[in-house]
């Protein structure tokens, strides 16, 4: 025994030492980043991660490894409130990372002015996905409240993409027909033309894409570009309607937890480098609208022009339309009593 | 006097650590949850709580969520029971693997479930289809939400029963018609009490499992509002809206309803084992 625990204990004060002295430079070598985001992301950042670490590399010489949490972007905002360590959130609409602030004071009550464009480096915007040929002719939200169309979008309740997919639709048809109580009656009619509520994107992509119910898929712009690529080429087509909301999936750095962390100056850095030309050209080749107009006219046969409106400008903002429309007693809880009465 | 006690004591080695594990473990992993959803639901008023509980929505969804648990227990009820009996009673080849195969729906996901029943059962899937011909449709109707809380409530009663069934006497039965006892006297007489308590048993888990469940129906049922919405996905959008004093609500009113219920049975339990065991 004693002939060698000698070694090992010269080993271990080696060690000891060894990490003693080079302590101090730990950290400076490499620092790790939780990024919580939502499901479509996933392909962007992984992407845009490695890009951000030789970026890092070469600017500071520190090495950083960012981890990606997805999911549906109001049990992420869930998570991050219950306590999940993350340095940064990148989710689908602003009423969620409000929810940081609102729930759990993690972020400060200015956080989306800290960012260019309302803190949303990419942007996009609603559009309806049909099948090959358009065989129902569906070319605008109008078509959506035919009698012989069948249409698929996930339950606005727990799905935020698709409280972006209803209210683009009131807000075309506040646009068309200039009153609250006619964008109440053609959203009512669309939901009626809804044969399967998915709680989520994903399921409801499954259901128009793998069950090929419906004729009609209401989705993000990026994820029927998702769909087009991945699941059937030459399979559906995207309809881009003449008005649509845009979409603005905002990012914010998590500030008690990076001054807890210490790492504020590379979060800060990562969502600041996605304003990057480099980082716009990623978004738009995973299917995002860059925010900056010189990057985004490079994607312009890709992405053709719309006549977007913003929630703010139409709705007052997310808190407003929260309440007005999703929450109980709100228009839309009305909008299936009344379906539901129908149907009786 | 003195010496009996002591040894009474010892009877369990260990009781104060055993008894101490145990309630730790049953305060960490069930009274604090509990005690969590009944302290939101405390945070409320009575009108709010019953707002929260009484909206036609969810009233329409208790009706669903009760009912199908109920008929997918009674599903299972009965056919478990025969496919006990058979596992018991009969050689055949691949037991081994039939008996196996029983215990799926415990470890597979149940999203995966979900999606494998509505793959097969919509109107557009290999078996949907046929279906679809007879004008039955199982896919997102309340059809769908029955067959999925009867897949994943069926290992319940096969487990449950199976072993009361292999320690079964044959020479009761044989006694029973050697005494001139018809096979379906014998059946209800004989056999039947004696399986009763375990097909309770067996009944009230598949009955509390499918009440709970989520993973699975949200594939298949179409969560249509007042029509295939099950009460476990109206929690998870009112969690989603941040309302978690509204989905405490629910879920204590789903609590109280379900230990109702388990109570009753477990007095049925007790009851027939009682009157059936002279």
């Amino acid at each position: 025994m004693p002939s060698f625990a000698k070694p090992i204990k010269k080993l271990l004060l080696a060690t000891a030492i060894g990490l003693s002295v080079s302590l101090p430079n730990v950290q400076a070598e490499s620092v790790s980043l939780l990024n919580v985001s939502y499901d479509p992301t996933r392909e962007f950042y992984r992407e845009y991660n490695d890009w951000f670490a030789n970026h890092w590399k070469s600017e500071k010489n520190q090495a950083v490894t960012v981890r990606q949490s997805h999911g549906g972007s109001g049990s992420q905002a869930r998570s991050v409130i219950d306590g999940l360590d993350a340095d940064v959130v990148t989710l689908a609409l602003a009423y969620d990372v409000d929810a940081l602030r609102q729930r759990a004071n993690l972020i400060p009550e200015n956080w989306q002015e800290r960012l260019p464009g309302n803190s949303s480096p990419y942007t996009s915007t609603i559009v309806l996905l049909v099948r090959a040929g358009n065989p129902k002719n569906i070319l605008d939200w109008d078509d959506l409240v035919r009698d012989d169309v069948e249409v698929i979008t996930p339950n606005p309740k727990t799905s935020g993409g698709a409280r972006w997919n209803y209210l683009a639709a009131w807000g075309f048809a506040l646009e068309k027909y200039g009153s609250e109580e006619k964008a109440f009656e053609f959203v009512e009619k669309i939901f009626e033309n809804v044969p399967v509520l998915d709680p989520a994107a994903r399921g409801a992509t499954n259901t128009f894409v793998q069950r090929r119910i419906g004729d009609v898929f209401i989705a993000w712009e990026n994820e029927a570009f998702l769909s087009v690529e991945q699941l059937g080429r030459g399979e559906y087509e995207i309809v881009v309607p003449s008005t649509s909301i845009l979409a603005e999936p905002p990012v914010t750095v998590v500030d008690v937890n990076v001054d807890r962390k210490g790492t504020r100056e590379v979060a800060e850095a990562y969502l600041e480098a996605l304003y990057t030309n480099d980082a716009q050209r990623l978004a738009g080749k995973h299917f995002y609208r860059p925010s900056n107009p010189v990057i985004a006219a490079e994607f312009s046969d890709r992405f053709p022009e719309v006549n977007f409106f913003t929630i703010d400008e139409v709705f007052g903002g997310w808190e407003v339309a929260q309440n007005a429309h999703f929450n109980d007693g709100g228009h839309f809880d009305r909008i299936l009593e009344n379906i539901a009465n129908k149907r009786r | 006097m003195i010496h009996a006690a002591s040894r009474q004591r010892n009877v369990i080695p260990g009781f104060t650590l055993t008894m101490g594990f145990s309630l730790l473990y049953l305060t960490l992993l069930f009274l604090i949850p509990v005690g969590g959803l009944l302290l939101y639901t405390s945070l409320m008023s009575w009108e709010e709580f019953w707002r929260a509980v009484s909206h036609p929505q969810v009233v329409a969804s208790y009706k669903l969520s009760f009912t199908a648990s109920l008929i997918a227990a009674s599903i299972n009820l009965v056919f478990g029971l025969l496919v006990a009996w058979v596992l018991v009673r009969y050689q055949f080849p691949f037991k081994r693997i039939v008996d196996a195969l029983i215990d799926l729906p415990f470890a597979l996901p149940t999203a995966v479930a979900g999606i494998a029943l509505v793959t097969l059962y919509a109107s557009t899937g290999w078996v949907g289809q046929y279906l679809n011909l007879f004008g039955i449709r199982i896919a997102y109707t309340q059809l769908g939400v029955v067959l999925a809380l009867t897949y994943i409530g069926l290992p319940f009663v096969v487990r449950t029963v199976q072993p009361v069934l292999e320690d079964f006497e044959a020479e009761l039965e044989e006694a029973s018609s050697a005494l001139g006892a018809s096979r379906l006297t014998t059946l209800c007489r004989v056999i039947f009490p004696t399986l009763l308590p375990a097909l309770l048993t067996g009944f009230a888990l598949a009955f509390a499992r499918a009440l709970g469940e989520y993973g699975s129906v949200v594939f298949i049922s179409g969560n249509l509002p007042y029509k295939t919405e099950i009460t476990p996905l109206l929690i998870v959008a009112k969690a989603e809206q941040y309302d978690y004093n509204g989905a405490a609500a629910i879920g204590t009113v789903m609590l109280l309803a379900a230990f109702v219920m388990l109570l009753i049975i477990n007095f049925l339990q007790w009851w027939s084992s009682r009157r059936f065991s002279h």
